[in-house]
């Protein structure tokens, strides 16, 4: 707290103001995002968010498509972290079909989410490593992002866009090594998840850069009503896979990661290093849940045989969301009883999360603009929809 | 020592001085060219083994040709000037950066019987020269008209500047202790065995003992420094990929370019070359006399400066960046004071001898 007081003060000094557009071609702006930046000197006065860049019109391709043919497009939203996507979505349409899936399929949608939850998480660590400037945890990372993809792979057939959840279903079966992908998978998240720590985490200058960065508190979190680890840094006590156990959720054993006041390790609630920190020990709960995942697992019964070849769906609407990588990802979908839906509203985890980013950025150094911006943890498909 | 300019003579007594002049000026940048490469090649494969990745594989025997590879790439590369960019500014600075680093190889002795210079004040002349970077750098970034290179200027105007500071008590401390800023007699003076190099105190009984914590203190400030001085990661601010884009290099492209990272390169071999000299034992063999004719001092230098150099590398990719005013604080608030420190107690040594 004290040093962002500090910088403050030495920024009354009376000078020059340079205004700097960061991106939307820009190196650390996670895709196209586009800073108007305000500096005087080294500190940041004045940040001006622009986005729009990666516009798809999501919302109104899914007017024209139906319920099945919105799948795809729900990938391409957090291109991170997919399967994520895909599910609220799906989640949303069963409600409004009043449909139910087997077991086999539930644990199979937690298995995909939580791995793409790590390969996310592993993502996020790995580019805040690389913006504070540590090159080889980035690649260490990537490297074992790589098997969570190759076990997504064999599940689906695509690698960062799946397409795998359908309503009432899974697109294609588990194959029989699965459980075993999953276990060395584990196994070797948990042994970089320390050899990272021991590089980057615990790293001095690594901490020095980022703790006491970018607090971002309770309220002005609450506020802004963000979601994910960026609130579960904060101090609050908010992930739908506790809060309101969706799916199969309430049958595993694991802990919420939040940072409470007085449990820090290092810096102060809300914080950069605090939120890369929640997503660290996030990796290490959802390896939890997928080694209690795999044990029950069921190898009987077809995943694809629930599918309607044409959704039935009763006019309506509902919400549903669920708790993806970056926060909370909900869609809104109306039905006016046809085979497409009336409209489909989005709400976006980066999009809500990236609106704080001006309050916190003020009275920073331009450099820890680039750190809160990287722990923010923000892509741009997923702001812009 | 008259030993110094012995190819200097040699070729002098069979042509003119002038002939030997301009070849004895030419060897560094015979050596700078090839060592450029290996130094690009290390950094690539070192990074690689850290990363668990395989580094280049395709270019040539294990990837050996990739550092001409690139360099052909940057040579066929289109010359943009920015039409923002102060021209001549523009055009000098890449050649200016090179001419500092490449200046400094002047007094650089590679062994006793190879010195280009042996300048009575080279210590002096190698800090003062491999300075005109920051001028090259300053040049570079403010006439590239663009905002990202003028900070990266600033930066690094900023943090060049601060860190001479212990690096020059660095070397004042060894030129206290060898009484001396001509850089053969600083490494005649730590010759014999290696621990009479001014890392472990310098020559002397077993009474020196004291002083040694304080010369490695100042050992590990210079590198430091050094790396600051280099630009190098945790100190690349000025080129902080992730903030500035490429710092004052963002408007460069081909070879003006690959000047900058050639410049680099020297501006790394000068500064383990310096750290080889003052505390290292520069030329001289750590085995007292074993091994130490010219050619092997040649061998000596060689190898304690790419060491120091893979230092460099090592350190580059293991750490993250620092922030600048954390930079400024190491700076102004830890080196000084303990240089200082180590300083008056070199001195002290240096008294009591």
């Amino acid at each position: 707290m004290n040093e962002t007081k500090k910088i403050i003060e030495y920024s009354q000094i009376d000078s020059d103001r340079m205004r700097i557009n960061v991106g939307p071609q820009h190196p650390s702006t996670h895709g196209v995002f586009r800073a108007e930046v305000e500096i005087d000197g080294e500190i940041v006065t004045e940040l001006v968010p622009h986005i729009g860049y990666l516009h798809r019109c999501f919302e109104k391709h899914c007017e024209k498509r139906n319920f099945h043919q919105i799948v795809p497009y729900t990938d391409r939203l957090d291109y991170v972290s997919s399967m994520n996507n895909e599910w609220p979505y799906i989640m949303a349409v069963e409600k409004l079909a009043g449909i139910e899936v087997s077991e086999k399929v539930e644990i199979l949608r937690v298995i995909c989410a939580e791995l793409n939850r790590i390969a996310n998480h592993e993502l996020c660590v790995a580019t805040f490593g690389l913006d504070c400037g540590a090159f080889t945890p980035f690649l260490w990372l990537f490297r074992d992002r790589e098997f969570a993809l190759a076990i997504l792979e064999k599940l689906s057939g695509g690698r960062l866009l799946y397409n795998y959840f359908a309503v009432g279903g899974m697109q294609k079966d588990i194959y029989p090594e699965l459980k075993k992908d999953i276990k060395a998978f584990v196994k070797r998240v948990r042994e970089t998840v320390v050899e990272v720590n021991n590089v980057l985490t615990y790293n001095k200058i690594f901490v020095n850069r980022t703790a006491n960065v970018g607090i971002l508190p309770k309220d002005v979190a609450l506020s802004y009503a963000c979601s994910g680890p960026v609130a579960r840094a904060s101090g609050i006590d908010y992930d739908l896979r506790k809060n309101e156990p969706y799916s199969v959720y309430n049958r595993f054993d694991f802990k919420t990661s939040v940072i409470r006041e007085g449990e820090e390790r290092h810096g102060c609630v809300g914080d950069s290093w605090n939120r890369n920190w929640v997503r660290v020990l996030e990796m290490e709960e959802s390896c939890k849940i997928l080694e209690q995942a795999i044990e029950i697992l069921p190898e009987e019964g077809d995943v694809t045989a629930g599918i309607p070849k044409k959704v039935k769906v009763p006019k309506g609407e509902v919400y549903a969301h669920a708790e993806s990588p970056k926060g909370e990802m909900g869609y809104y979908v109306v039905s006016n009883g046809k085979d497409i839906p009336e409209r489909c509203r989005c709400r976006s985890a980066s999009f809500v999360n990236l609106a704080c980013l001006p309050d916190i950025v003020r009275g920073t150094m331009f450099a820890d603009m680039i750190v809160i911006l990287a722990s923010i943890d923000i892509v741009l498909g997923d702001v812009d929809r | 020592m008259e030993t110094t300019y012995y190819i200097y003579n040699l070729i002098a007594n069979s042509t003119t001085e002038l002939i030997a002049a301009v070849i004895v000026a030419i060897i560094p940048l015979l050596f700078i060219l090839p060592y450029a490469l290996v130094a690009i090649y290390g950094e690539l494969k070192i990074s690689a083994f850290m990363q668990d990745k395989l580094g280049p594989m395709r270019t040539g025997p294990y990837g050996l040709l990739q550092p001409i590879a690139e360099v052909f790439k940057l040579l066929q590369k289109e010359d943009i000037t920015p039409d923002a960019a102060d021209k001549p500014l523009f055009n000098i600075a890449p050649v200016l950066i090179f001419v500092g680093s490449y200046a400094a190889f002047a007094v650089i002795p590679f062994s006793s019987y190879f010195a280009p210079s042996g300048l009575n004040v080279g210590i002096f002349f190698a800090m003062a020269i491999s300075s005109l970077a920051v001028i090259a750098i300053m040049m570079g970034g403010w006439s590239s008209g663009n905002k990202f290179a003028l900070l990266g200027a600033f930066r690094s105007v900023a943090q060049i500047v601060s860190y001479e500071i212990p690096a020059a008590m660095a070397v004042l401390g060894i030129a206290a202790m060898a009484n001396t800023l001509n850089i053969n007699t600083i490494i005649e003076s730590q010759s014999g065995w290696f621990w009479n190099w001014f890392l472990f105190g310098g020559q002397g009984g077993i009474e020196k003992i004291w002083v040694i914590p304080f010369t490695v203190v100042m050992c590990v400030i210079y590198f430091i420094s050094s790396l600051a001085e280099c630009n190098r990661t945790p100190f690349d601010l000025v080129e902080g990929e992730s903030e500035l884009v490429a710092g004052y290099a963002t408007e460069y492209s081909g070879m003006k370019y690959a000047m900058f990272y050639l410049a680099e390169y020297a501006n790394m071999f000068v500064a383990a070359a310096l750290i080889t000299i003052l505390f290292l034992g520069g030329w001289s063999s750590p085995l007292g006399d074993i091994l130490n004719g010219p050619i092997w001092q040649l061998a000596w230098f060689v190898i304690k400066t790419m060491s120091i150099v893979f230092l460099q590398i090592w350190v580059r990719w293991t750490l993250p960046r620092i922030r600048v005013d954390q930079l400024m604080f190491v700076c102004w608030k830890v080196f000084l004071p303990i240089s200082f420190v180590c300083f008056l107690a070199m001195a002290l040594a240096r008294m009591v001898q």
